[in-house]
């Protein structure tokens, strides 16, 4: 069977969710065979194969850290034309999204994003126009590259032995025309990742102000919850902008999102619609966001989600 | 510096968007069509560096708009005109419909070879592919370099600096001239066009290039050059209407309890 090669999303080494669901789909394709690009792949090793990958691609040149992006696509086009796999997985995030993009130049391939799903023959499920339709799409010409959205797939472990080898790259000087000087990090920890996450409780303009995030917050750690916001509510200073939902934030597909003082304008629409179950709260009723809801509350806010807080910890 | 920016139009954002039984590609036809709303940033982005440049007395160079598209694409390319850009390039040609990313970043690469330019501003995702892919394609075919999702610019000489949205919060990251730059809807507020400007758009020089005036290969793009096919499509059955109830005192406590019957808690 010919290697799927999945793209190890890591943090210093440490595989993310999305990594696993990854190789789970791989698995049920061809033989998994991971990526890991960057530092740290000692920490990974195991999580990898615990997960199925029958093979590791270690490609740790200290250097590669240094540019955007254009690096990692030249280690994995180095790896795929030794390799020749039936396909390459990538995350759906943005730089995977870009990764992918610069893959698909070099090996003259077509590259599918966003898909949330893979069948046989590389045929990949997307869901397109805010899931006005599902498209099943494929790549015709070269290596199908396919990014897939984080929650598509359930991960479930089944162990391997990998074999592993190392990746020598050598960089190109188109590969380090962008060089990264800083890397900030502004966000809040200690909750579920948004992408990640099961649960998602955002908040809007309707919080009034940057304080009232504590009532959301507060519910969401009562639901084990990870915390969006509107552009609204980051614009305005009220929360992280790495927390934004939407075209131009994260895009989110839990099995519950909760909008709280949220419109429902198309661009916030554009990240969240695909979630499995949709609640509102909004003390307007006409409100968008009512078309898209299973359970809608119309109300006050400061009233409804005190109230919904007590419930839950009563019914803990 | 001259600068680039790439526009595309799409179908409204309200508008309900659907794909053509015939060719299965996005109808284009039958919308009204707009621009980008985050090429609009892109643009607005554009004038503002050319303006900064020409305060400071590094003035001189011009702003291009660039555009792929059917003819009727030419009414996004005038107001990104009336917005206060220079010119503008019209890649339309019956043999690039249906062109997917890797054909439509080769076709654009292939038309910006024609125009001078020392920067290519682009948005960092079209509201109908949503791919967010052009920007990176188009940085690796011109072996520019890549600065985008960026939500801040700064030009100083041959240098671009850019604070480029991540995950986590954001990097700061650094390349020369030409290089390939995106932008994120925090970037900026793009100006309306005013009248006056309206009226200088219809003079500004709109030039429009065919395959053969790109040198662009016809079997690299269109829907036979595409490296990807949709195989089908279907229209998802519209969502059951959810329950509505009003807060008479109770809302929490009924929320708790549909979320309840859901299994959520
Ligand atoms: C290029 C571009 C990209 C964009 N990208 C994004 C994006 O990624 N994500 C995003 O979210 N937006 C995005 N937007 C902005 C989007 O168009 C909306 O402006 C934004 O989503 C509105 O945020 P909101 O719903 O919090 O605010 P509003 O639209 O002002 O809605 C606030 C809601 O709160 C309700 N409310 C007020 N007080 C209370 C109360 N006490 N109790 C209950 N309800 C109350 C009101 O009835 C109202 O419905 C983008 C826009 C552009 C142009
Ligand atoms: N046909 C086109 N003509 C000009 N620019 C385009 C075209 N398609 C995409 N772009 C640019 O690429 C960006 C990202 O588009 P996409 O990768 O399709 O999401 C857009 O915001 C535009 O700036």
């Amino acid at each position: 069977m010919a290697e799927v090669l999945v793209l190890v999303e890591h943090v210093d080494g440490a595989p993310k969710k999305v990594t696993f669901e990854l190789l789970t789909l791989a698995r049920s394709l061809g033989e998994p065979a991971a990526v890991f690009i960057g530092n740290g792949a000692d920490n990974a090793k195991d999580k990898l194969a615990e997960y199925g990958a029958t093979k590791i691609y270690v490609a740790g040149d200290g250097e590669l850290d240094g540019f955007l992006v254009a690096p990692k696509a030249e280690v994995l086009a180095q790896v795929a034309q030794q390799a020749a796999p039936a396909a390459v997985l990538i995350p759906s995030t943005p730089e995977g999204k870009e990764v992918a993009a610069r893959l698909a130049v070099k090996l003259d391939s077509g590259v599918i994003t966003d898909a949330v799903g893979v069948e046989d023959g590389f045929v990949a499920k997307q869901s397109i126009f805010g899931g006005a339709f599902n498209v099943s799409s494929k790549v015709s010409k070269g290596t199908p590259i396919i990014t897939v959205r984080p929650n598509s797939t359930a991960p479930e472990p089944s162990p391997a032995q990998p074999s592993e080898e190392q990746v020598s790259v050598s960089l190109s000087d188109a590969a380090k025309k962008a060089k990264v000087l800083d890397r900030i990090t502004e966000k809040k920890g200690g909750r579920p990742e948004l992408t990640e996450a099961s649960i998602v409780v955002s908040g809007g303009r309707g919080l009034g102000e940057g304080k009232n995030f504590e009532l959301i917050e507060k519910l969401a750690d009562t639901i084990g919850a990870a915390v969006g916001a509107s552009r609204a509510a980051t614009d305005a200073g009220w929360y992280p902008h790495t927390n934004q939902v939407g075209q131009t934030g994260k895009t989110v597909s839990p099995q519950l999102y909760m909008a709280i003082g949220i419109s429902g304008a198309i661009q916030h629409r554009a990240g969240m619609q695909t979630s499995k179950t949709i609640v509102a709260i909004n003390k307007d009723p006409e409100a968008p966001i009512f078309e898209l809801v299973d359970f809608g509350v119309v109300g006050d806010l400061f009233n409804v989600v005190p109230q919904l807080v007590d419930e839950i910890e009563k019914r803990k | 510096m001259n600068i680039v920016v790439c526009v595309k139009q799409v179908p409204d954002t309200w508008a309900e968007k659907k794909l053509s039984d015939t060719d299965k590609t996005v109808d284009r036809e039958n919308v009204d069509g707009v621009m980008n709303e985050l090429d609009e940033y892109a643009v607005e982005e554009a004038l503002r560096i050319k303006e900064a440049l020409s305060s400071s007395g590094e003035g001189g160079g011009e702003v291009t708009i660039l555009s792929m598209g059917p003819d009727k694409a030419v009414e996004t390319i005038r107001k990104a005109l009336s917005m206060g850009a220079d010119k503008a390039v019209h890649l339309v040609d019956p043999g690039l419909h249906g062109s997917d990313a890797l054909a439509t970043s080769y076709a654009l690469a292939k038309a910006l070879g024609t125009i001078e330019h020392d920067l290519v501003i682009l948005g960092v995702e079209s509201t109908d592919a949503r791919m967010s892919v052009v920007p990176a394609m188009l940085a690796e075919r011109l072996g520019a370099a890549q600065l985008t999702f960026a939500r801040k610019v700064e030009v100083d000489g041959s240098s671009v600096k850019i604070e480029r949205m991540t995950d986590t919060g954001y990097d700061v990251v650094e390349g020369s001239t030409p290089a390939v730059v995106s932008v994120v809807e925090k970037i900026n507020e793009p100006r309306y066009p005013s009248f006056k400007g309206i009226m200088a758009a219809k003079k500004k020089p709109l030039t429009t290039l065919t395959l053969a005036d790109a040198g662009i290969e016809a079997d690299k793009v269109g829907l036979g050059g595409s490296a990807t096919e949709v195989a089908e499509f279907s229209a998802r059955p519209p969502k059951q209407a959810g329950q509505i109830v009003k807060d008479e005192g109770d809302g929490g406590a009924k929320l708790a309890e549909f979320l309840a019957t859901q299994k959520f808690i």
